[in-house]
């Protein structure tokens, strides 16, 4: 049979990220897949010589704008450790609500892309514009929309004042009420069910295997999730690991899904707990050595920073393992055999973040 | 309109290699190059360029295009598709891999084209300016119109941009003319 070679990206409207993938195809189905990387590194990590310990913290924000929160945190959770810093409680409680914000928000995002990979443009805008709402509370919070910045070495840079708690209480009402308005459609809709359930399917064994992370994994029945590791105020909260056994695209958007219903119950949570004390950072001195591995749970997976300090200002090493890097063989496994039309489709369904992956 | 269309109506089919024929058709091709000029100007398209940005400037222009920011109430639709673009969104520093894609891009819009930076990276290459594989903002590139500050750029301030670069359209479609 004749083979055509047809090219994905790096310019394509349904990822607004830039990679770029050779599909090999034999009739309507993919026999190869092959991706070229590299449109978006930038060679962050060599950064570590020239911005010193404390500015890093700036500088790993912005190795992925979604999930900036998280990065933030597990930067400075590795370097409290390797100084042996004890956070105060109330800044690992308030760490914990501005990540599960963002994962919320970050969930959203995805779902707003997926819907529009197979072309449910109105539900697209509808999750969209509930994710404003978040993205509002992280304005008023912290300043910021997107790149909120407020962890630091040694604690939070902000306080959330009991006016604006009241306040992102009932806005996350609002956004639990609209998100059970919208269950029904991402549950049962004939379109999406057509286009997702039996749609590149990862079985366990497989998942394992190819040593996939975060929704991918829990959505093939594989119960690994870093937040039971205890970082931040997760060992005080009540909670556990969602995970589906579908394997499928629509099994990782179920995960999604009650995984965005759970953080918001997270953030209620977190917000009953947390104590009144005003002490929100501790104040740092002396410089970082020693090695540390640290883990958090991202919205995407699980990643991982390696930071290496020799007692200077500047860090000998920060080496930073992403989630989208973990599941990119999962997801070559799952593009052959599948349809030509199902490829964005199964792409997105990882979520993939180009900008973590090539850093 | 103009005499010629008029007066061509109820007379019989003229031949192609008459003079009078190629008249109407230069007519009738002014009168569309007339409509296009303005409809690029109510509506125009963009397209957008994520050129090693970290995704912060990207969601918030994807922000832009949703029920709370409505871009679309300026008749502006996200295209894929460099040929049927009017204005270049890039966001983010460029690198060696990338800007040859971006140069392309760029290379394959029709003229009159205009193109908003976004962000400190596309204006400077940001916070990582210093870095080993980036070349620096975008004007390094390909000529920019308008620059967006912020890290990232807000919504309001994106559209903002959107709208200056739109006046630009207009002032280089007018110089276009003016060269005919």
């Amino acid at each position: 049979m004749v083979s055509t070679v047809i090219p994905f990206g790096p310019q394509h409207p349904v990822l607004p990220e830039p990679v770029h993938f050779k599909l090999k195809i034999e009739d309507e189905k993919v026999v190869d897949a092959i991706p070229a990387v590299g449109f978006v590194h930038r060679g962050l990590e060599c950064l570590v010589a020239k911005k010193d310990f404390v500015q890093m913290t700036q500088v790993v924000e912005r190795v992925c704008g979604i999930c900036s929160a998280m990065h933030g945190m597990c930067y400075c959770m590795g370097i409290e450790e390797m100084m042996g810093i004890e956070i105060p409680k109330k800044a690992a409680f308030l760490r914990t609500v501005w990540t599960e914000l963002h994962r919320i928000h970050s969930h959203l995002l995805w779902f707003g892309l997926y819907a529009d990979a197979f072309g449910f443009e109105s539900l697209f805008m509808q999750f969209w514009k509930i994710r404003e709402k978040i993205m509002d509370i992280n304005e008023a919070t912290a300043g910021s929309r997107v790149i909120i910045s407020v962890n630091v070495i040694g604690g939070v840079k902000r306080d959330i004042s009991p006016e604006h708690r009241q306040w992102i209480l009932s806005t996350l009402d609002e956004v639990e009420e609209a998100l059970r308005d919208l269950e029904k459609v991402v549950y049962e809709d004939y379109t999406i069910r057509k286009r997702t359930v039996g749609i590149g399917v990862l079985s366990k064994e497989k998942a394992y295997e190819l040593g996939a992370s975060g929704p991918m994994a829990r959505g093939s029945g594989i119960d690994i999730d870093a937040r039971s590791l205890g970082y931040a105020a997760f060992p005080d909260l009540d909670w556990e690991p969602i995970v589906e056994y579908g394997g499928d695209c629509f099994a990782r958007a179920k995960v999604r899904f009650r995984e965005m219903l759970q953080s918001i119950g997270l953030v209620r949570q977190a917000f009953q707990k947390m104590p009144r004390d005003e002490e929100i950072a501790v104040k740092v001195t002396g410089r970082p050595e020693g090695e540390v591995i640290t883990r958090v749970e991202q919205p995407r997976g699980e990643c991982l920073y390696y930071l290496k300090g020799n007692g200077s200002k500047n860090l000998d090493r920060c080496r930073i393992r992403t989630p989208s890097f973990a599941n990119f063989p999962p997801i070559m496994s799952m593009l052959i055999g599948c349809r030509l039309a199902d490829v964005p489709v199964i792409i997105l369904s990882m979520d993939p973040c180009i900008s973590c992956t090539e850093r | 309109m103009d005499e010629t269309v008029k007066n061509t109506k109820p007379q019989k089919r003229l031949k192609p290699s008459s003079d009078a024929f190629k008249q109407v058709r230069e007519a009738k091709i002014g009168l569309i190059r007339k409509l296009i000029a303005k409809a690029r100007i109510k509506s125009p398209w963009l397209l957008h360029f994520d050129c090693g940005s970290c995704n912060g400037c990207d969601i918030e222009t994807l922000a832009c295009l949703t029920p709370v920011y409505d871009i679309e109430r300026f008749g502006i639709i996200n295209v894929g598709n460099p040929k049927h673009a009017d204005i270049l969104l890039v966001t983010g520093t460029v690198n060696h891999r990338n800007k040859k894609v971006l140069k392309k891009l760029y290379d394959q819009m029709p003229d009159p084209k205009v193109v908003v930076a976004i962000g400190a990276c596309a204006l400077s290459g940001g916070i990582f300016r210093e870095c080993d594989n980036v070349v620096g903002g975008v004007d390094r590139v390909i000529p920019v119109d308008v620059f967006v500050p912020g890290c990232p750029g807000k919504p309001e301030a994106i559209i903002d941009g959107v709208i200056l670069g739109l006046q630009k359209f207009v002032q280089k479609q007018k110089g276009a003319k003016d060269g005919d």
